[in-house]
């Protein structure tokens, strides 16, 4: 038996309070996007009336949704975020892997400075590549393209730093040597013995770069000017200059950008935290 | 480690997507970004040297030193009061006999996970006069709170540190738990046998545990307050009345993409790199110091 502290007293009131100042703005938006503009501005929350604990449940409607979805082609956006984010997250994952797989197990002149580069790299705000990053978009061709964004996503320096923590930690040396007495190539080292050991990195690796470009605004705010490639940050934002009034539409709007994020976060939170906390705890 | 007898182009083709793109997309702009705070452009087109005007007249730009105290203000303002909470959360949490332990973990942390362009519309209608959610609240509780209380008008700092407070304090308190794992309870629990208070074993046992860790925190938080663009350029929808959301970041996106200057919009992010580089070796010093 544990013993039980006077403590605890004070520690579950303080926070089941501060869980409930975390959760109420999504309740809030939660209850918005099934709600009338006019039962926007009547209830804080539900609307109340007759129904089961006091609330007037018919009054909840679908209407934002489908207003959404249909004339406002909100569909496209989801799609583009799906494609976009995922495709990211694949590229930059291999990419990475591929990076941090050399920097671990091969010695080879430069080694030492590629480390280097690499974690320079890093320390690059993103700010100071807007301008000429736009300039160059445009003097390939790429601006108002998929491919300007996903071509600079193939193989981030943090992956690459990543996935060489990892296989430095995890990969045995001998393994590598015994398979290539064998005669394995070295593409079937990779993919067949490294890429497996490492996979709880991988599964990490894949949430933050999904979780990163689906929440990213800028970089597609700045490279696309067709509405029809917009994903869903900057299609929300450019609805919010138009519809600022319809306040439930707004607030459909969001659940329907932030509900995947944190449906896939309630089914992988181990490889989430791990993968936020990696970079710093580890290295 | 033994000598690898392959061939010694391998890890180079390993590494070749990375060398590549990094060339493409960062080298040759970062490059590009020095030629362009020379040069003042009108769209990605026309540019004309100017020499050091951009630098010069940076440094006499009202909108400029607006954007700079807006942005240092956040900072100041953010790193008062989200580090303290997380840390708070953090210690709270860090007790073996809690239940729910992982649940409460789960809340605090969920909101970390919602892109700062969707914090930015929950709190743009959280933050309205009349049917805002906060005014509606603090009004309930202290009635003399006026309900037309203009926070996206007159209090636009105050807004903006309280959405960014919701969203990263529990990505802060992760940081904080991982260190505060590390804290050996031994030496926690001998404190206590030997008379140290709660705060003094606070303050002489965990605290320089955690001092690294804590140190890297601030240093993060202070990188990514300076950043700040998202959530005043969604919250505000640009940068509020007289300029008083306008931060560093959102200064350089209407240079560079309203006004379309791409060359005094690479100066200024100049100016911001060098703004970050001299946070991050100040904050070097101090830690090395620390470890000594």
């Amino acid at each position: 038996m544990k013993r039980f502290s006077p403590a605890l007293l004070v520690i579950y009131p303080l926070l089941i309070f501060f869980s409930i100042v975390t959760l109420v703005p999504f309740a809030w938006m939660l209850c918005a996007a099934f709600k009338s503009n006019a039962d926007f501005f009547n209830s804080l929350f539900l609307p109340q009336g007759s129904g089961f604990l006091g609330i007037a449940w018919d009054r909840l409607t679908f209407a934002n949704f489908s207003k959404l979805f249909g004339e406002l082609g909100m569909l496209r956006a989801t799609m583009n975020s799906v494609f976009l984010a995922s495709t990211t997250a694949l590229l930059g994952t291999i990419g990475g892997a591929m990076g941090g797989y050399a920097l671990a197990k091969f010695e080879f002149r430069g080694r030492k400075w590629m480390t280097r580069l690499i974690l320079g790299a890093m320390v690059i705000p993103g700010p100071l590549l807007m301008a000429p990053g736009y300039q160059l978009m445009f003097n390939l061709g790429l601006l108002d393209t998929y491919a300007g964004m996903l071509l600079p996503a193939i193989a981030p320096a943090f992956g690459i730093f990543l996935f060489r923590q990892s296989i430095l930690n995890s990969v045995p040396m001998d393994l590598i040597e015994a398979a290539r007495i064998d005669g394995a190539g070295e593409i079937r080292i990779f993919a067949t013995m490294v890429l497996p050991i490492v996979r709880p990195m991988i599964g990490a690796f894949l949430m933050i770069t999904f979780l990163g470009t689906w929440n990213n605004f800028i970089g597609p705010q700045i490279l696309f000017q067709s509405p029809e490639k917009f994903p869903l940050s900057v299609a929300i934002n450019s609805l919010k200059g138009v519809y600022s009034q319809d306040y439930g539409m707004l607030m459909a709007g969001t659940l329907v950008s932030i509900a995947p994020i944190l449906v896939l976060f309630l089914m992988l939170q181990k490889e989430f935290i791990a993968g936020l906390t990696a970079g710093s705890v580890k290295g | 480690m033994s000598k690898s007898r392959t061939p010694s182009i391998t890890p180079w083709l390993f590494l070749a997507p990375f060398l590549v793109t990094f060339a493409v997309f960062t080298i040759y702009p970062l490059s590009q970004s020095f030629v362009l705070s020379f040069q003042q452009t009108f769209g990605p087109r026309s540019t004309v040297p100017v020499g050091f005007e951009n630098f010069r007249y940076l440094f006499t730009d009202p909108l400029f030193w607006i954007a700079l105290k807006n942005t240092t203000l956040f900072t100041l303002g953010s790193l008062c009061v989200q580090l303290p909470l997380s840390l708070g959360l953090a210690l709270l949490l860090n007790r073996p006999e809690l239940k729910g332990r992982s649940l409460f973990r789960l809340i605090f942390f969920a909101p970390s996970l919602v892109g700062l362009v969707f914090v930015g519309m929950i709190f743009s209608l959280i933050f309205e006069k009349r049917t805002g959610l906060l005014n509606v609240v603090i009004h309930s509780i202290i009635p003399q709170f006026p309900l037309e209380f203009p926070w996206l008008q007159n209090y636009v700092m105050l807004a903006l540190i309280i959405a960014a407070l919701w969203l990263y304090v529990g990505f802060n308190m992760i940081y904080f738990l991982a260190a505060l794992q590390n804290v050996p309870g031994e030496l926690v629990e001998s404190a206590g046998i030997d008379g140290a208070g709660p705060w003094d074993r606070f303050v002489h046992v965990t605290l320089p545990h955690i001092m690294p860790v804590a140190g890297f925190v601030v240093l993060l938080s202070i990188l990514g307050s300076f950043q700040l663009f998202e959530l005043p350029f969604v919250l505000l929808g640009g940068s509020g009345p007289e300029n008083r959301g306008l931060t560093l970041v959102m200064y350089l996106y209407n240079t560079g993409f309203v006004t379309g200057d791409l060359g005094y919009a690479s100066a200024i992010g100049w100016v911001l790199a060098l703004i970050l580089a001299s946070v991050t070796i100040v904050q070097r010093r101090i830690s090395r110091k620390g470890e000594e």
